[in-house]
């Protein structure tokens, strides 16, 4: 206990400089958590992903679509339980900064291939039945303020003209995971008046989900699809739902690096002035160690003082940067929702603020510890100032 | 008579390990203030340089981008039509009629595919690109499946290079030559014969049309028919606009990231900065004290430790430019969210980011310098001497 008492009072003897060092920490901290959980926004749609789904799209590439009689061969795969289609439906809601995720869906399979979307049973049935009905999420709702029974429209961008949807149902995220900011509706909608209009799309689906009965199936089935469809017109590419969304981040994965790059540049920086406080308290100080060797005391006491006294500053920096974090991802949740619809602060972030706290306190304690350890007791007590 | 900058310097040099503690901290901020800068500018500058002036490019009304629009055959022969058209050397109109789709390719290193523009051209597209020249190989003819592929596309994927085949949409296209684009768009795309593109991919309409204006102020007269004539369900945009409209959210969400990031890591290094002159001001009070004493006035010392927190800013202004500059070396290739394709694109140093670091640097040494120097040039001076 006493030690600790003469850690805190050593720490604040210089209450200035501590309290600036300690306001650093806290922003690096605060910097850190947050480009963190940033970072692991961008891989909530990894996360949230089913071992036992598949996501099969055009070998090609994402945007050229399959054809919507692959649906009756897939489902004769041994192992296909489940079978169903959607396509990007890319409508913008008034403006484009509004945007939001929004898919055409063949409705029942969809639903249940996605237990994670809670929806209540009215509100389903209503929703099955209204073909220009739409499911929205939670958040979506509360932000365009959309009430079941409103009616939306959609300007679409790929398949032109304004939409008119009617909100049937409004869905809860079962996980802390779940993107509750999408937008479905009834792929039968959409074929019916491309049909009409722009024939080139029509009966033409973006991609099928397939409900796999066990995971360990997954990798069998995958390739028995591609195998169905090689040589045809369009042929396929099956993956897990998993392998599916990292393919989309590894695409701006440059991005993704950079963030890591620069989440650890904070850390070096706040090093740079947590070490350089310490190394001003230890000269300072030179001389009350030169007494403490004088009365007997070892350089492990020393090297004991500094450390701890560097811990002392950094961990209640780093307190104060987690408390506040929570708060501020609240704020950057709201800012950047339109392009991570999902905002959580991980165990693991956390965890790595208080590893990034002890890297600092002992990086930085060594060389003022260093310096304290090897200076000669009647240097030291010569050395005023 | 002000204090010698001398002095300054010593004081510096004496408390080296401080002094290199504090300039490393400013640096860093500096490094990667630059360095977002340069990143956000060599977005822009590569997306600016992909367009000219005087190129139109014709989409389909509402579609932000070429790979979701799409002009009938009709329409285009209609725009064909038009007098503001250039002429080429061969007494041709330069109008190229162009079809844009993605393929999957697979990156180098990470091994995952990511998605590459394919250009349908046709005999005017090189015509209409000036800044586009074969390093390597020779052009495809037309009418056959050969197709030549941009310097990005050929550094940063897999099996693409001269006499390699690419295999989609069912037919083989074999790459006969390698171009360079320079600092453009062009260079993370792959370039065939727009017909065959739109037979083996089954488009019935070209993605755009592209052409130039005999003289640059036709472009009112130009939209103007446009919109007048119901059969042109189309839109018609300079290139340079085109362009940069595509690099928009792209340059908004790095421009957000850099901003946050710089306005953060600025208060670490201008708490830094504060440490340390507040403790040069403690350990100095006897100095500071004879200072006054020998007739130096309040506003010399306040100067001196001015200077002192400037110069310290200075040099790590210095330091983070000089090392901000190799990042020139890198080129980044990753997906620009608004074409869903791969675009690659480098750091670019300019004067004016070079000022821009330098002045932040200054200022984070000012603010962090004002409060001890004020500080300091309060002293009484009985108490300074007395405090040895």
């Amino acid at each position: 206990m006493l030690i600790l008492k003469v850690l805190f009072r050593s720490a604040f003897r210089n209450k200035l400089r501590t309290s600036l060092t300690i306001l650093g920490i806290t922003i690096a901290i605060l910097a850190f958590g947050l480009l963190r959980t940033l970072i692991s926004a961008w891989y909530a749609g990894v996360e949230a992903s089913s071992a036992t789904r598949l996501v099969t799209r055009n070998s090609v590439s994402i945007v050229f679509p399959l054809p919507h009689f692959y649906k009756n061969k897939i489902q004769q795969v041994n192992g296909v339980k489940t079978v169903s289609y959607g396509t990007w439906f890319g409508g913008v809601y008034g403006d484009e900064k509004n945007f939001f995720a929004n898919f055409a869906v063949e409705p029942r399979s969809f639903l249940e291939l996605y237990p994670e979307f809670i929806i209540p049973p009215d509100g389903k049935e209503a929703f099955l039945k209204d073909q220009k009905g739409c499911v929205i999420g939670k958040k979506l709702a509360a932000k365009f303020g959309w009430k079941i029974g409103d009616i939306i429209t959609l300007k679409g961008t790929i398949f032109l003209g304004n939409w008119d949807f009617v909100v049937r149902a409004i869905y809860l995220g079962r996980d802390k995971d779940t993107d509750e900011s999408q937008f479905f509706f009834h792929w039968d909608y959409l074929n019916e008046i491309v049909k009409k209009s722009l024939s080139g799309w029509a009966d033409q689906v973006g991609y099928y989900i397939i409900g796999v009965a066990r995971p360990e199936l997954a990798g069998d089935v995958a390739v028995a699809i591609d195998q169905i469809f090689k040589n045809s017109l369009a042929e396929t590419l099956t993956e897990t739902e998993k392998a599916f969304q990292q393919g989309f981040i590894a695409m701006s994965g440059a991005i993704v690096t950079a963030i890591q790059i620069v989440s650890f540049v904070v850390i070096f920086i706040i090093m740079a002035v947590v070490a350089n406080t310490m190394a001003m308290t230890t000269r300072e100080r030179i001389g009350e160690y030169a007494i403490l060797k004088t009365l007997g005391f070892g350089g492990g006491h020393i090297t004991a003082l500094i450390f701890g006294e560097s811990l002392v500053i950094t961990i209640m920096g780093c307190l104060l940067g987690v408390v506040l974090t929570f708060p501020a991802t609240k704020i950057l949740s709201h800012e950047l929702g339109t392009y991570f619809p999902v905002f959580n602060i991980g165990r693991e972030t956390l965890l790595l603020n208080l590893v990034a706290a002890l890297t600092i306190a002992f990086v930085s304690a060594i060389i003022p510890t260093r310096r304290a350890i090897k200076i000669r007791i009647a240097d030291g007590l010569r050395r005023i100032g | 008579m002000a204090i010698p900058i001398a002095y300054n310097f010593r004081n510096l040099w004496t408390r080296r390990l401080t002094t290199i503690l504090t300039v490393s901290g400013m640096a860093l901020v500096v490094f990667v203030f630059a360095s977002i800068l340069m990143l956000a500018g060599g977005l822009q500058k590569t997306l600016v340089e992909t367009g000219s002036y005087d190129n139109l490019v014709f989409l389909r009304k509402g579609s932000s981008s070429e790979v979701v629009s799409g002009v009938t055959r009709q329409q285009a022969s209609i725009l064909e039509t038009f007098p503001e058209i250039a002429m080429g050397p061969r007494g041709q109109k330069l109008l190229s009629k162009e079809v844009v789709v993605l393929i999957a390719l697979t990156k180098k290193g990470s091994d995952k595919p990511s998605n590459v523009v394919l250009r349908g051209i046709d005999e005017n597209s090189l015509l209409l690109r000036s800044q586009v020249r074969l390093v390597e190989g020779r052009l495809p003819r037309m009418g056959s499946t050969e197709v030549i592929a941009g310097m990005s596309i050929v550094q940063k994927f897999k099996d693409i290079g001269v006499d390699e085949t690419l295999c989609c949409g069912m037919r083989d296209w074999r790459i006969v030559g390698v171009f360079d684009a320079g600092n453009t768009g062009f260079n993370s795309e792959i370039w065939g014969d727009a017909d065959q593109f739109m037979q083996a991919f089954r488009r019935n309409g070209y993605s755009s049309v592209i052409f130039k204006l005999q003289d640059s102020s036709e472009f009112q007269n130009v939209k103007s028919r446009i919109e007048s004539d119901p059969r042109l369900t189309v839109e018609a945009k300079r290139e340079t606009r085109y362009y940069a409209d595509q690099s928009e959210i792209m340059a908004k969400f790095l421009r957000i990231l850099g901003i946050s990031l710089t306005i953060i890591f600025s208060i670490g290094a201008i708490i830094g900065a504060m440490i340390t002159m507040y403790s040069a001001v403690a350990n100095r009070t006897a100095e500071i004290g004879t200072l006054r004493a020998l007739g130096f006035k309040r506003r010399d010392i306040l100067i001196a430790f001015l200077l002192e927190s400037l110069f310290l800013g200075f040099l790590g202004g210095l330091v983070g430019l000089f090392f901000a500059s190799f990042m020139q070396l890198i080129t980044i290739s990753t997906m620009n969210f608004q074409t869903f394709s791969e675009l690659a694109f480098s750091f670019s140093l300019n004067f004016n980011i070079i000022t821009m670091g330098m002045v932040f640097a200054l200022v984070m040494g000012l603010v962090g310098g004002v409060l001890p120097a004020i500080r300091a040039s309060r002293m009484i001076i009985v108490d300074a001497l007395r405090a040895v």
